[in-house]
Parts: C-alpha cells; structure tokens; sequence
C-alpha cells in the first residue's frame, strides 16, 4: 500500500466534494422530480403504496386541465405582474439604496432595519384593513393593485440586496465621475448599475422568483380577471375526491416558465450571489 | 387617406368590442373543486346558450382557501362574486347577519317544497331561506360485503357502535393490510370533528348545554372519545390520526377497510369503477348509533347564495335556480348518467325508480337524510341548530382546537382525560370572551 501522493488526494478530494454536491442537489431536486412523475400518473397510481417508480405514463391530467382552464390566461397575468411589480421595485430600490451606501447619515441603520420589520408582520393581519382600502380604490382583482402590493411587499429585500452589492462599490469611482462632472442620474446609469450588474441581475431574478410563487395575497385580491398562475393551482386541490395527479400536472405547468427563466439566466444568477458574498 | 383610416377602425374596433359588453351581465360564481361542482362548470355552457345577455366567470379555489376568501369579500361588502358556493355552516350565520339575499318568490316551476325538509331548514333562518342546496350529505356506514360473509357476519340496517366494534376485531386483519375500520382523525372542524361529535351525539353528549356551557368534563362525552380512540387505535389503519376523508376513500377504494363511516357521497365515488377496486362487494348501511339515534348521522349541504353586496342580482338568481332545478338534474342524466345526479337535494330525484335502479347506495342515503335533523340532533335539548357542528362564528375556531386534542389522544400524545380537560378549558374560555356567560 502506498500513501497517496499530493495530486491524488487532491483529486480524490474533488470526487467527494463534487459527490456531496451532486447528493443536496439530487435532494433538492427530488420533490419537483417526483411532482413531474406524478403529473403523468392516473389517480389511482398517484394514490398508490407503495409509491409507484414504474407505471404506464398518461397525458389524461395535462388534457384534462387544457379544457377545464385557460392556462395561457393564468400565465400572461403572472408574467405581467412579476415583472411589473419587478421593474417598479427596482425604480424605487436603486435610488433608496444608492443614498443609503453613498451617502451614509447616523439614521441609516435603523432605517434599514425598520423598512426589514415590515417584513416581520404576518400577511393575515392586515388583510382586512387592505381589502377595504383597494376596495374603496377599485383595485380589487385589477393586475395594478397586485403590482403595487407586490412591490411594497418586496421592496425591503430588494432595497437590503441592492444596498449590499452598492457597499462593495468604493467611493472613489463615483468621486471620479463627480469630478468629470456627472449629476447624479449619470453616476447611478453610467457607472452604477454597469459595475453592479451581476448583483442587480440577482436581485431581479430573486424578486421575480418572489412574485412568481406569493400566493397568499393573489388568492385573496383577485376573483377571476387578474388571477395569477397561483390561484390555477389552488383551484385544483379538493377535500373530497382524488386529486394529485391533477395538482401535480398543474403545479408542472405553473413553475415550468420561471424554471426555463431561471435556467437561462443562471449565469447571471450565480455570478450576482457570489459577488455579494465577497467580503 | 391612412391617417383618417386608422382612427376610423380604432374606433369601430372599440364599437365592436364594446357592443356584447355593455349587454351582457356578468355573474362571478365562487365555487369548491369537488367533482358535482366541476360537472356544473361544464354543463354552464348550456346556461349561457339559454342567457345569452348573462356571461359566467368561475373562481374554483379549495374549500379553506375558498371560505377565507368569501368571508373578507362578504364581510367587506367588497362585492367580487356574484354567486357563493357556502356550506350549512355558513349559510345560517351570513343570512342571520344580513350579508345574503334572501331567495323569496322561486318561480312556481321551481318547486321549493321538492328540496328536502332538513335541508331546507338547515339553510333557512327564521323561516327565510338565504341559499340553495347543489348537493347534501349524511353520513352512513360503508362495509364489504364479501368479508361479512366470509366471517359469517351480517351487517343490521342500523348497527350500533359497540356491534361495529365487534365486526371491526373479528375483521382486522393488519398482516394481510385489511383493517377493521377506517375512520376520519385528521385534525380539522370538518374532518374528524364531523365524525367524532355524531359518535359523541349517538353516546348521549352535546357540544354545549342550554346555557351554552361546554360539557366535556360529563361522562357522555368521555365514553365517546374513550371508544372512538380504542376503536380506531386497536382495530383501524396504521397512521390513522391522519386520515382524511381522501386518504380513507383512496384505502377503502383499495381493499384495505372492511368498514367506513363517512360521507353519502361516497357512495358514487365507492361504486365508480375507474376509482374503485371494490364496486361489487360495498354494502351500506345507517351511520351507527349507541344510546341514541339522534344525531347518529351527519348533515351538511353545498349549497349556493347570493351576497348582499352582489350588483347582478337578478342574473346570479336566474343562475342558481337553474343549477338548483330539476331540469339541472335532468340534463346532469343525459350528459353523464343518471347515477350522477347531485344526491340529496330534492325528494324527486328519490322518487325516480331510474336513478334507485341505477345508485345503489341512493336507499341508504335517502332514509340517512330523513333522519337527519339539525334542530334535534341531541339526546338532552340543545341551544344550537347543527348536528355535526353548532351554527354559531365562534364553532369553527373552537372545534378545530379541540380536533387537534381528539387527534393528539388518537395518535397516543396524550390521554383522552387530559384531551378532554383541555377542551373543557378552551371551550369555556372562547365562549366567556364571547360573552355568551
């Protein structure tokens, strides 16, 4: 038996890690896996125990939910209010974390930490309180009023990341523009966002991925006009009667765009979350 | 010439577009994901053909999510639906409230007395009816046939719970997975509360006494979660304290329970052969009873109602009598076979030797509705109106307190006294700050 040279306990060392790697992933994975199997279940199979792995596969659940509902409507709402709610959180979140990072006064601390609380209440208890409100502004299943809600839902994190990624930025380039006379607006533009890139990109597609899934307040604002993809899901589970299958198939087609999104821009993704974690 | 043409058809466009919008009426139907209901959305189409000034938009959400979402919409006045799809629950608190419209004056063709008498009264307050039933439901006793035979034992039209116990040890065989009973313990007001409180009525107990005091701490009530923990913890499924009503349909559809004590409408899910394994061998029977009848099996009704703050009133009423009606019925045959008929809402449906030919768990179901009447559905005299629930707001947060409790002694957590204490004590602290004493 010889010991292991240098460069073969190197190696052996890059299997284990990238073992390890691939496992989490395999079990992160695993739940959206078994939900894509189950989609092509019968309800019987689905129902099955022990859970079947092998099983004749079926298109019944996915034709079933084309002629029940009107899926491209679900999804056109959903796409229009993430990235509504996306684009107005970032008009709001730049500007707020630029002044936060550059131009830091004895406040800012706990303005940060405050505009966090909010996030602390749970949804519940001020449902009453803003039903009333988008009722008496006629914003009651109106895409708008999801935007809106959505961005003041989301604006604290996005204001938190964008703050993060700008504090790693030194001052002295902005300085620099200053001195070759940029206002504002073309410090945040010109230089700004191109060094931030990665980290705003993150910051997107996190707040998307956010909008995407809320299902609470698109359930309880939207009747049947601006109803996200959200609320096609729950229409699908029932108390009596047998319904995973179905649930499973619609779930599939529910995550299926902003899976495809997040696949194509994980590039971005991974650069922006390592970016930030540099410190 | 284009600049004036484009103008021109932007706004013909708009004409056009406008025209069938500004006739039509448009009546949003907040409705459950149960198979009856998804039917009715199918069959709408026909209703639209027939109205073609009303269109129909459906909200479909799950029961929980659904009743959250109407109770902020009635509560606010916020006006978002049109047609509600509410429970018995519901119905006698919204239309005490004055949030529902009452239904008077039902066209003649109608035939309001059709509707079965409990439950008609179980969706009227003082006289006034404030919805109309889709379907309705007991409770009764699903058995296999074939394994009663095998044993030699024969199933009475109404056992009482001690003779199920029986049946259950001499069935329950846990190596060949064939268990004695399956019945409902998840935790929930509507799941294993249902069952548990028409065991409790069968032993002679009462949620709450004239003076609306809770009587967990009597006997009655103590004998019942007693049997009920022994019945279903020695003779039931593996897990029990988890079975809902879909988890114990998909072990009964299996093979797996030789006894069931649930839902009426499971008898057309129990006889469907594209879910059921054991179409032939069920039998039925009345839900079980001990020292009473009364209360022994359940009622609840999905029916449908017209909020008070609904500005198409007249088109959500044209709606749900058409749904509600006979020629419903009638055209839910035609389409998709007679046994498919919405049970338990008109006696004329039960007076059709079609359909008893046809649903051969439509005798049981019918002489389980007869029996059950929400205004004595109690041993000793009660204050509330409800068999398996008590129609007061404050019931549904106090029982599915007390279903985790009955939940908890089930799965061995705690001992049914001390379940039972717990209950005792929440109870009489949720009523006192509701000022009822």
């Amino acid at each position: 038996m010889s010991m292991l040279t240098l460069k073969q306990s190197r190696r052996l060392q890059t299997v284990l890690i990238g073992g390890l790697a691939w496992l989490v992933a395999l079990a992160i994975f695993f739940p959206i896996f078994w939900m894509i199997l189950t989609s092509f279940k019968t309800e019987i199979d689905a129902f099955a125990t022990p859970p079947q792995l092998f099983f004749t596969p079926t298109l019944e659940n996915y034709v079933h939910i084309d002629a029940r509902s009107d899926y491209f409507h679900f999804a056109w709402n959903s796409v229009v209010i993430s990235f509504g709610s996306t684009l107005a959180g970032m008009l709001l979140a730049v500007p707020a974390a630029y002044s936060m990072a550059f131009f830091e006064t004895k406040r800012t601390k706990s303005t940060l930490l405050w505009m966090l609380s909010t996030k602390m209440l749970p949804p519940v208890g001020v449902l009453v309180p803003i039903y009333l409100l988008f009722k008496d502004a006629g914003l009651l299943d109106t895409k708008t009023g999801l935007v809106i809600i959505y961005t003041l839902i989301n604006l604290p994190i996005m204001v938190w990341m964008v703050y993060t990624y700008f504090k790693e930025i030194p001052k002295d380039i902005l300085e620099a523009a200053r001195l070759d006379g940029a206002t504002p607006a073309q410090e945040i533009v010109r230089v700004l966002l191109p060094i931030g890139k990665g980290g705003l990109a993150s910051t997107v597609l996190l707040s998307l991925i956010l909008c995407w899934n809320e299902a609470f307040w698109s359930l309880n604002l939207t009747a049947s006009s601006a109803a996200p993809l959200t609320a096609m899901v729950a229409s699908y589970s029932s108390p009596e009667g047998l319904f995973w299958a179905k649930l499973s198939a619609v779930s599939t087609l529910a995550c299926a765009p902003i899976l495809i999104f997040g696949w194509l821009s994980q590039k971005q993704l991974v650069r922006g979350l390592s970016f930030g974690a540099v410190k | 010439m284009n600049k004036q043409l484009i103008p021109t058809l932007i706004a013909s466009a708009v004409a056009l577009a406008s025209l069938p919008a500004a006739a039509a009426t448009t009546v949003t139907i907040g409705t459950v994901n149960n198979g009856d209901m998804i039917r009715m959305q199918e069959l709408a189409g026909e209703f639209e053909r027939s109205h073609p000034d009303i269109k129909l938009d459906w909200v479909v959400l799950e029961e929980n999510v659904l009743r959250q979402r109407l109770t902020t919409d009635i509560a606010t006045s916020g006006g978002q639906f049109d047609v509600m799809t509410i429970g018995l629950y519901e119905t006698g608190i919204w239309g005490k409230r004055g949030w529902l419209t009452p239904l008077e004056n039902l066209p003649a063709d109608y035939d309001v007395e059709d509707i079965f008498p409990s439950v008609r009264d179980g969706l009227s307050v003082d006289g006034k009816l404030y919805a109309l039933p889709f379907y309705a439901e007991s409770s009764m006793t699903y058995y296999r046939k074939d394994l009663f035979e095998q044993a030699g034992l024969t199933m009475p039209q109404q056992p009482t719970w001690e003779e199920m116990r029986d049946f259950a040890k001499a069935l329950h065989k846990p190596d060949q997975e064939q268990y004695g009973i399956c019945l409902r313990g998840k935790a929930g007001w509507g799941e294993n509360m249902a069952l548990v409180t028409t065991v409790a009525n069968a032993f002679g107990a009462r949620w709450f006494d004239e003076g609306w005091k809770p009587e967990f701490n009597g006997d009655a009530w103590n004998e019942a979660i007693a049997f009920y923990v022994d019945l279903l913890g020695n003779y039931g499924p593996p897990g029990a304290s988890s079975n809902g009503f879909n988890e114990n349909l998909a072990l009964f559809n299996s093979g797996k329970c030789a006894m069931w004590v649930d839902a009426t409408v499971a008898g057309s899910f129990v006889t469907d052969a594209s879910q059921s394994k054991v179409t032939e061998q069920v039998g039925f029977a009345l839900a079980p009873k001990q020292v009473t009848e009364k209360g022994a099996g359940w009622l609840w009704s999905w029916a449908l109602a017209i909020p008070a703050s609904s500005d198409a009133k007249e088109a959500a009423e044209s709606f749900v009598t058409w749904a509600t009606s006979k020629g419903y019925s009638q055209l839910v045959a035609e389409k998709s076979g007679i046994a498919a008929i919405p049970p338990g809402t008109r006696l004329s449906t039960y007076a059709n030797e079609a359909y008893m030919a046809a649903a051969p768990f439509a005798q049981t179901t019918l002489e389980s509705l007869e029996k059950a009447d929400p205004n004595d559905a109690t041993l000793k005299p009660a204050p509330y109106t409800g068999i398996q629930l008590a129609q007061i707001p404050e019931f549904q947060s106090i029982a599915t307190q007390v279903g985790k409790l009955v939940s908890g002694a089930l799965a061995g957590q705690m001992s049914v006294d001390q379940a039972l204490k717990s209950a005792q004590s929440i109870t009489e602290r949720e009523m006192k700050r509701a000022r009822y004493y």
